[in-house]
C-alpha cells in the first residue's frame, strides 16, 4: 500500500464490504431508534403513531429497570474475574509439561463449542435439580438437604453456567500469551533472587497484561448479551433478569416494540459506559 | 570471592550425555573464557554452574562450600543472556533495581547502588526508559548493570556480544575487560569467537562435545595446542595441517603451520604451489596457496602489499622452530 494508485485501488475494492458493513450495522441501529420514539403495540392496534420520549419515561421509571442494570453489571463481572482469575491459573497448570498435554489442551477448550441452550439444559438438569440433579445426590450422601439451586442461589447458578462457558476462551488466550513469555526472563529473574510467586507477580502477570485485556474486551461484549442461559435457566425469575433479557420480556411478552426498542437504546448506552471505563482501565495495556 | 570449583560434572539430557565428566577450577578473579564449537555444551556447563540446570552427577562447589544442589539465587552468582533477558514492563531504573528489591534490601541502598551501576556503566540518559526504546549495545549495559548491582561473587556470560555489530562488540569487549579490571571479580564468558577469547581471557578453556580438550592462556595454548582440534581452533586464520609424506618427514602423523609463521618467496622456498584467492585486510593480506602436498589450499600471511596475483608460482618455507607435530591420536608431540 505503498503508492497512490495502490491506495486507490485499495480503497476501491473495499468500498462494497465497507458499504455492506455499513448497511448491516445501520438498518438494525436505525430501526431500532425509529421504534423506540412510536407506540407500536402489534397485538393492540399496531403502529399508533410517535410516541415522543414517553418509551423512555416508561422504561427508565419501570420498577424493573435499575435491578436489571444492576443484575447485568453484577453478572458481567463476576464472569470476568472467574474467568481471568481460574483462567490465569489453569494456564499456568497447563504450561507444565505433564503425559496428556496435548489431548488435554484440546479437551479444555470443549466446554467453548457446546450451544449456550444446550449447556444450560444440561446444567440445569443434571447438576442442579434439586431431586434429580448429580449436586442433590451428592448433598444427600452427605446428609444435607438438596439446594434448588435455580431459585435459591440463582445469580450464583447463572454466573457459574456462563462462566463456565467462557473459561475455555480465557484460557486458552492466556495459554497462548504465557507460551509467547521468553524463558530466560524467567531464568534472569530466578537468578536475581525472584521466588515463584514473585516471579509470577512481577514478570508473568505484567506479560499477561494485553492478552488479559483483550479477553475482558471481548468477553464484555458477548456477556452484555447473554440471553439464551437466563431464558432456559430461570426465565428471567429470582433476581436474574438482565437489562437483555428485560428487553425480550416487554417485546415478545408484552408485546410493546417501542417499549422494548427504548430498552434497547438503554442498552447501547449502557454498554458504551461500560466500554469505555474498560477502555480507561485495561486500555493502556494495549498500546506500546 | 569467588572460587569456582567441578568436580567430576556430568549433564545427560534423557540419554544422550552433553557433558561427560569434567573437572575445572575457576581461581578467585579470573576472567575465564568457555570457547568451542556450536553446540559443544558451552552453555549447559554455564547453566550448571549457574544452577539453572541440575547436574546429573558430580558436584560444584563454590568458595570451597558444596553448591551442588544450591538454588540459582542461592549461589550468588549473576549471569548476562544472550538475549540479554531484561523485563520488558520495567524501567531501565527497575530492571537495575530487580535483584535488589528482591533480596529486600532499603530503599535508600537501592537508589545509592543504582547509581553506581549507572555511573559506570553511563546509563544515565536512559535511566528512566523501558528495554524497548534502547538498542541493542544500550540494553547489554543495562543487562550488565542488572548484574553488578547485587555484586556477585562471580559473572557468567553466554555470548553477550554476539548481537551486536562488528564494531560495537570490539567496543563493549573493552567496556567488559575494564570492568573485570575495576571489580576485580571472577567472570566466566561463554563465546564461539576464538578472538574474543583470546582477547578477554586471563584462561581460556577449550570445549569439544563437552569434553575439555585443553586449559590454558591465550598464549599457552597459541604456543603450545595440546592436539590438533586446539591447534586449529586457536589462532586465526587457522592453522595449517599438513598431513601424509611432508609430515612424515618430521616424525609426524600431522604437522601444523600457522599462517604467520610460513615466509613467501617468489624464488624459492621448500614448496611450491599457485596462489590462489588472496583476502586483503590493508594491513595482512591472506594468501591462498594451491598444490602444496597434504594440504589444500595453504594459508599463508603476508605484509600489505604483495607482488602476487592470481595463478602465479610461489614458493613456500615453513619455520621449522614454530611447526607443531601431531600423533596418529592427534595429540601434540613434543
Ligand atoms: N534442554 C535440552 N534438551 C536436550 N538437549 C539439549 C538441551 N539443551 C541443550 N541440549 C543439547 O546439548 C548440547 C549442548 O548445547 P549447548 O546449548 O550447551 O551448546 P553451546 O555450546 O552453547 O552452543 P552454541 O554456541 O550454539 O550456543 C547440544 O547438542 C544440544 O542439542
Ligand atoms: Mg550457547
Amino acid at each position: 500500500m505503498a503508492t497512490k494508485a495502490s491506495r486507490s485501488a485499495a480503497r476501491l475494492m473495499m468500498a462494497p464490504a465497507v458499504v455492506l458493513l455499513m448497511a448491516w450495522m445501520l438498518v438494525p441501529l436505525s430501526m431500532t431508534v425509529w421504534f423506540s420514539f412510536r407506540k407500536y403495540l402489534p397485538l393492540r392496534g399496531g403502529d399508533l403513531g410517535f410516541a415522543g420520549f414517553e418509551n423512555y419515561g416508561r422504561f427508565v421509571s419501570s420498577s424493573s429497570f435499575w435491578p436489571a442494570v444492576s443484575t447485568t453489571l453484577i453478572i458481567v463481572g463476576s464472569v470476568l474475574v472467574i474467568t481471568v482469575v481460574l483462567g490465569v491459573l489453569l494456564a499456568l497448570l497447563l504450561d507444565q509439561p505433564f503425559w496428556g498435554q496435548g489431548v488435554v489442551r484440546i479437551l479444555i477448550i470443549a466446554p467453548f463449542f457446546v450451544m449456550p441452550t444446550v449447556s444450560a439444559l444440561v446444567w440445569k438438569n443434571m447438576f442442579m435439580d434439586p431431586t434429580n440433579g448429580l449436586f442433590a445426590h451428592l448433598w444427600r450422601l452427605f446428609g444435607a438437604d438438596p439446594v434448588a439451586w435455580l431459585s435459591e442461589a440463582s445469580t450464583g447458578s447463572v454466573v457459574l453456567i456462563i462462566a463456565w462457558r467462557w473459561l475455555p476462551f480465557a484460557t486458552l488466550i492466556l495459554l497462548t500469551a504465557i507460551q509467547s513469555l521468553d524463558s530466560e526472563q524467567l531464568e534472569a529473574a530466578e537468578m536475581d533472587g525472584a521466588g515463584p510467586l514473585q516471579r509470577f507477580g512481577h514478570i508473568i502477570l505484567p506479560h499477561l497484561g494485553r492478552a488479559i485485556t483483550i479477553v475482558i474486551l471481548i468477553q464484555t461484549i458477548f456477556l452484555l448479551s447473554i440471553f439464551a442461559e437466563i431464558f432456559v435457566t430461570t426465565g428471567g425469575a429470582f433476581g436474574t433478569r438482565t437489562l437483555t433479557y428485560l428487553i425480550f420480556q416487554r417485546v415478545l411478552e408484552s408485546q410493546n416494540v417501542g417499549l422494548g426498542s427504548a430498552g434497547g437504546v438503554y442498552a447501547i448506552i449502557l454498554a458504551n459506559i461500560v466500554a469505555l471505563f474498560l477502555m480507561r482501565i485495561v486500555g493502556k495495556n494495549l498500546d506500546a | 570471592m569467588g572460587q569456582i570449583e567441578l568436580k567430576q560434572v556430568t549433564k545427560s539430557f534423557g540419554d544422550v550425555q552433553v557433558i561427560p565428566p569434567l573437572d575445572l577450577t575457576i581461581e578467585d578473579g579470573e576472567f575465564t573464557v568457555f570457547v568451542g564449537p556450536s553446540g559443544c555444551g558451552k552453555s549447559t556447563l554455564l547453566r550448571l554452574i549457574a544452577g539453572l540446570e541440575d547436574i546429573t552427577t558430580g558436584h560444584i562447589a563454590i568458595d570451597g562450600t558444596d553448591a551442588t544442589g544450591l538454588v540459582p539465587a542461592k549461589r550468588g552468582l549473576a549471569m548476562v543472556f544472550q538475549s540479554y533477558a531484561l523485563y520488558p514492563h520495567m524501567s531501565v531504573r527497575k530492571n537495575i533495581a530487580f535483584p535488589l528489591r528482591m533480596a529486600k534490601m532499603d530503599k535508600a541502598e537501592i537508589d545509592k547502588r543504582v547509581a553506581a551501576a549507572a555511573e559506570v556503566l553511563n546509563l544515565g540518559d536512559y535511566i528512566d526508559r523501558r528495554p524497548g526504546q534502547l538498542s541493542g549495545g544500550q540494553r547489554q549495559r543495562v543487562a550488565i548493570g542488572r548484574a553488578i548491582v547485587r555484586e556477585p561473587a562471580a559473572f557468567l556470560f553466554d555470548e553477550p556480544l554476539s548481537n551486536l555489530d562488528a564494531a560495537l562488540r570490539v567496543g563493549m569487549r573493552m567496556e567488559i575487560m575494564e570492568l573485570h579490571k575495576k571489580l576485580d571479580t571472577t567472570m566466566i564468558y561463554v563465546t564461539h569467537d576464538q578472538v574474543e577469547a583470546m582477547t578477554m581471557a586471563d584462561k581460556i578453556v577449550v570445549l569439544q562435545a563437552g569434553n575439555i580438550e585443553q586449559v590454558g592462556s591465550p598464549l599457552e595454548l597459541y604456543q603450545h595446542p595440546r592436539n590438533k582440534f586446539v591447534a586449529g581452533f586457536i589462532g586465526s586464520p587457522r592453522m595449517n595441517l599438513i598431513e601424509g609424506p611432508e609430515a612424515a618427514k618430521h616424525d609426524a602423523t600431522t604437522i601444523g603451520i600457522r599462517p604467520e609463521h610460513t615466509r613467501l618467496s617468489t624464488t624459492e622456498g621448500t614448496w611450491q604451489g599457485t596462489v590462489g584467492v588472496a583476502e586483503h585486510l590493508g594491513s595482512d593480506t591472506f594468501l591462498h596457496i594451491h598444490g602444496i602436498p597434504g594440504c589444500d589450499p595453504f594459508t599463508v600471511r603476508t605484509g600489505g602489499e604483495v607482488a602476487l596475483s592470481h595463478g602465479d608460482t610461489a614458493f613456500l618455507t615453513p619455520d621449522p622452530d614454530k611447526m607443531h607435530r601431531f600423533d596418529a591420536q592427534g595429540l601434540r608431540i613434543a
